[in-house]
């Protein structure tokens, strides 16, 4: 049996000690050194103390740590068994949210449950991930190139997309869609048919504004010119610039952020925390940040590329571009990039119930990687 | 095979495809890092800094207005106040309740407190009660315990302990306007006072001081978190005024009930040493703001009590203008001393006959005598002769119709009419006018402060100038030794014997003003001093020939029609100290209304002067030479 071979046997089952042997242990160090980073972050946010943020921070990262473990020792074909069952459970929780929770800032977000605050379009954007995965797992690319095969998996999109914005919470359907859409990219969606969704976005955005909450609206037009109200919408914006500005190259000191510590920055221990993060370290230190953070997306990535079958690299990309999108939302946003939107900054904003469902997507991403080498029983019957 | 390698081979690519774009769009996040925490940098960091840190006035202590004594005329009360911080009260209706209890609070007081709470933030102190006494003040801090979030606090207020005494003089303090605020930071402050009127006025950058300044820093909501620096202001200067406290009491005292004004000066130097008027207010009003129905009662009054009459009154002399008209035809060479002027009682000119004040005449006077008796007759005579002009030209020289130094913002120059001026009013100028403003009627617009102006330069020769500062910051002003100020250029002789006729006046049977002589001075060794003067009386009605045929009584008139009755004078008449002007508005006659409130003013003024009570003449720094 050639190397060659014996790589291309796949193993259908293994004992647990295996699959612990074949978790990425550097990618869990890496998620841990993130969530080390909140730590810090979030010390500082309280004003040097480990109360309210930081000691909560740190045991509900233990306890994703548990859970992502756990998820990742569960079967990649289960997972994928499930998929259907987990997007049905998602669009109901969304229903169920736009029927019964929690009203906050103007929208209905939230359910209460276990004693925290879940958004479900947090849940919804992995399970869509999921959904769209199993119905491209078995797609060949001609079979991408047929419009009708297309049409059920849009449905999958459209209906959360189509909730979450009912809400309203624009951001979150945006990166909804854009999570979904590289996912058919990746699937072998025809680039002209990218072109084509592309086209129709730029026609429609300005239509789609006129249908704007005015809060929305609003967000979009101090963004554009966020001195225009420096008291009112734009406040957050330019407090968010100043404190990123006078950190300078080297920041102000650990502890030492005035713009934070004085509570010119709004919502530094959620949305914010970046800001924070630069005022006190700098330039240096948002960068290393944003180093963490590419190598936890880009690992996704990898995590991808090595898995051999579609089902789990379809599942690891969208969970990687799923993060990837927290970042990029959140940080160009204090940065005043893209208007404002509450979306926290995975692993490092205070927020137990974004904290789970990041640490629930990396057990399914850890849970891939795994399983990256088994057989799916119905390989091949599609293709 | 071919079908799953093609579709993974499809799938890398893809893949990393969005891999780099992603790493592209996390790369320019890090650019836009760059740009704003180093190329943007500086200007971000100064942004900052001006969030953080808030710079803050202390205001200085207002400076003192004191009397030529010392006597505080003006100066800052403690305030004490009751504050509420509502963050530290659980329950602000029950803490304002208990505190009722110790000072009542009204229906329109709980509902400001109520609306100034609503517009802080809840650490932001409100005030909840100023000017509480001493003993509130102790019953809140023993019922501490149970007014949690009461501070009780100290701030100064502007308090004028003579009241209505010096209203028009020291003026007053209010808030400031807001283009005063452009001018000087410090105005900005909560409860600051600007001086609005008199002396508070005139002085008020040195009384102000120069503001200091704290540097705090502050967080999102203003709350203070630290001092970082900390520049004390240059307290206010006090301003020592020429007023004497006890003069000006006892002549507001005589002044009385009428409608009236008296200035007392030292004739050798123009310090004023009193300038009364009646009625007066009471200046601490404009510091906690007017009321619209003082403000009705004080400008509807015909009275005319916000008005300093001493220097913004305007009236015509009367006879008190006599020695101007006299020394201007002794002057012009028209009239010598010694020659008389038959009087028959009136005088007829052209058409119209001109009227003495005594029906029957004086017979024949000169000068000396006209003076004392105050003959129209000559007067007319004297008038025809040396022109308005010379008589206009005559009266600046006193003082007169012409713009004193007096610090006064309300002051008045007044008005001597001249042909000129007549003729630029496009009417003619006939002699007629002439002899009627030989007896110091018609077109005048005096002063009593330029009348008395006048009495020190006949008595001194000097061309004092009446003014009110005597010191700022102890350090004394020019213009207090007689030397200071120049010779009137006018012949000796002349004001000699305007000075005997004077004299005459008050001290010589047949005089017009003897009623004014001085009483001796009590405890005084020296013989008494004498005062001489002038009296004067002048017709706000004509009066006509029916009337004067009636047998006319002006005192039967209604009050505002009845003759100003006005006295001049200066005394000790051989070496003159003190000159002194009063006008009691509708008085009737100088010599009944005017004379003896002048001479009793004049008593009390000598009564405080050390030389003539026989005391060694107390040195003070920078005191006048004698």
């Amino acid at each position: 049996m050639s190397v060659m071979e014996r790589r291309l046997i796949r193993e259908n089952s293994f004992d647990l000690t295996s699959k612990l042997f074949r978790i990425s242990w550097i990618y869990v160090l890496l998620l841990t050194a993130l969530a080390g980073v909140g730590y810090v972050a979030l010390y500082s946010a309280a004003g040097g103390s480990p109360e309210p943020y930081a000691a909560r921070h740190l045991f509900r990262f233990a306890v994703g740590l548990v859970l992502m473990l756990t998820v990742a020792m569960i079967d990649i074909r289960f997972i994928q068994k499930m998929s259907w069952l987990a997007w049905l459970g998602g669009v109901v929780l969304l229903v169920l949210v736009l029927k019964m929770g929690n009203v906050g800032k103007g929208a209905q977000r939230w359910i209460e449950l276990g004693g925290m605050q879940w958004q479900p379009s947090e849940l919804m954007k992995l399970v869509l991930i999921l959904a769209l995965a199993s119905w491209f797992h078995r797609a060949s690319w001609e079979r991408m190139g047929n419009p009708l095969f297309l049409i059920p998996p849009l449905i999958a999109v459209a209906i959360p997309v189509g909730l979450i914005l009912k809400q309203p919470n624009l951001g979150t359907a945006v990166i909804t869609a854009v999570v979904g859409g590289t996912v058919f990219l990746a699937a072998g969606l025809r680039w002209w048919k990218v072109a084509l969704v592309a086209i129709a976005i730029v026609v429609a955005a300005p239509v789609g504004y006129n249908h704007l909450r005015d809060y929305q609206r609003a967000r979009i037009d101090t963004f554009l010119n966020p001195e225009s109200d420096p008291l009112g919408a734009g406040y957050n914006i330019i407090q968010s610039k100043i404190a990123l500005g006078s950190g300078g190259i080297w920041g102000k000191g650990y502890l030492q952020g005035t713009q934070g510590h004085l509570n010119f920055l709004p919502e530094k221990q959620t949305d914010f925390i970046f800001t924070m993060l630069a005022e006190e370290f700098g330039l240096v230190g948002g960068l290393a940040v944003l180093a963490l953070l590419a190598c936890i997306i880009l690992g996704g990535m990898l995590i991808a590329l090595r898995c051999r079958h579609q089902y789990g690299r379809l599942v690891a990309l969208g969970i990687s571009m799923n993060f990837f999108m927290y970042v990029f939302v959140n940080i160009a946003m204090v940065m005043g990039a893209i208007p404002v939107g509450g979306v926290p900054l995975p692993l490092v904003s205070h927020g137990g119930s974004a904290m789970i469902t990041v640490m629930l997507g990396m057990g399914v991403l850890m849970s891939v990687h795994v399983h990256r080498d088994v057989e799916f029983e119905d390989r091949g019957r599609e293709l | 095979m071919k079908r799953e390698a093609q579709r993974t081979g499809v799938f890398t690519r893809r893949a990393l495809i969005i891999g780099g774009v992603q790493l592209a769009t996390l790369g320019a996040l890090a650019a836009r890092l760059y740009q704003v925490q180093v190329v943007e940098g500086a200007r971000y960091t100064t942004m900052s800094d001006s969030n953080r840190i808030s710079a803050r006035l202390i205001a200085p202590p207002r400076g003192r207005l004191l009397d030529r004594n010392g006597a505080i005329l003006a100066g800052n009360r403690l305030n004490w106040r009751a504050l509420l911080v509502a963050e530290q009260t659980g329950d602000v209706g029950a803490t304002l309740d208990n505190l009722a209890r110790i000072v009542p609070l009204g229906e329109p007081e709980r509902a400001r407190i109520e609306r100034e709470l609503r517009r802080h933030r809840r650490f932001v102190p409100i005030m909840v009660r100023e000017f509480l006494t001493w003993e509130d003040m102790a019953r809140i801090e023993v019922a501490a315990p149970d007014l949690p979030g009461i501070l009780v606090d100290v701030g100064t207020t502007r308090q004028y302990p003579h009241g209505p005494t010096l209203a028009h003089v020291i003026g007053y303090v209010a808030p400031p306007a807001e283009a005063d605020v452009a001018e000087d930071p410090l105005l900005s402050l909560p409860g600051i006072r600007v001086g609005r009127a008199g002396m508070e006025r005139v002085h008020d950058r040195v009384l102000r001081g120069r503001a200091g300044a704290v540097q705090l820093e502050v967080n999102a909501v203003g709350r203070v978190i630290r001092e970082l620096e900390r520049r004390e202001g240059t307290q206010g200067q006090d301003v020592t005024l020429t007023l004497d406290l006890d003069l000006q009491r006892s002549v507001l005292e005589r002044l009385g009930d009428e409608s009236a004004s008296a200035v007392v000066m030292d004739a050798r130097n123009g310090e004023v040493l009193a300038m009364a008027t009646n009625p007066s207010f009471d200046p601490s009003l404009f510091n906690s703001g007017v009321s619209q129905a003082q403000w009705v009662a004080w400008t509807s009054n015909r009275r005319a009590p916000l008005i300093n009459k001493a220097v913004a009154g305007l009236y015509a002399p009367g006879s008190t203008f006599k020695m101007v008209v006299a020394l201007a035809g002794l002057e012009a060479r028209v009239v010598t001393v010694g020659e008389t002027v038959y009087c028959p009682g009136y005088l007829d000119f052209g058409d119209r006959r001109f009227h003495c004040w005594r029906k029957g005449g004086h017979g024949s006077v000169d000068m000396r005598a006209a003076i004392k008796v105050s003959c129209d007759c000559y007067f007319y005579e004297v008038a025809k002769r040396v022109g308005i002009d010379r008589i206009a030209a005559m009266s600046n020289r006193f003082g007169l119709g012409t713009r004193l130094d007096i610090e006064l913002p309300g002051a008045r120059a007044g008005h001597v009419p001249t042909r000129a001026w007549r003729i630029g009013q496009g009417k003619a100028w006939n002699i007629g006018d002439t002899i009627v403003h030989g007896i110091g009627q018609g077109f005048f617009q005096l002063t009593p402060l330029s009348l008395a102006t006048m009495t020190a330069r006949l008595a001194t020769g000097r061309q004092v100038q009446p003014h009110l500062t005597r010191a700022i910051g102890g350090v004394i002003q020019r213009g207090h030794r007689p030397e200071d100020w120049p010779t009137l250029g006018i012949g000796e002789r002349g004001l000699q014997v305007m000075r005997e006729a004077m004299w005459a006046v008050v001290n010589e049977q047949g005089g017009t003003a003897l009623i004014a002589r001085l009483p001796p001075t009590p405890g005084a060794t020296a013989p008494p001093a004498q005062m001489s003067g002038k009296t004067g009386s002048v017709q706000v009605r004509n009066v006509t020939r029916e009337q004067r045929e009636r047998g006319f009584k002006s005192e039967n008139m209604p009050w505002e029609y009845r003759p100003h009755a006005l006295f001049v004078g200066y005394a000790p008449h051989d070496a003159p100290r003190y000159a002194l002007a009063v006008v009691v508005e509708h008085g009737n006659a100088g010599s009944e209304a005017a004379a003896p409130v002048a001479r009793d003013i004049m008593a009390a003024t000598m009564a405080r002067d050390p030389v003539i009570r026989g005391e060694r003449p107390r040195v003070a720094e920078g005191a006048p030479s004698r």
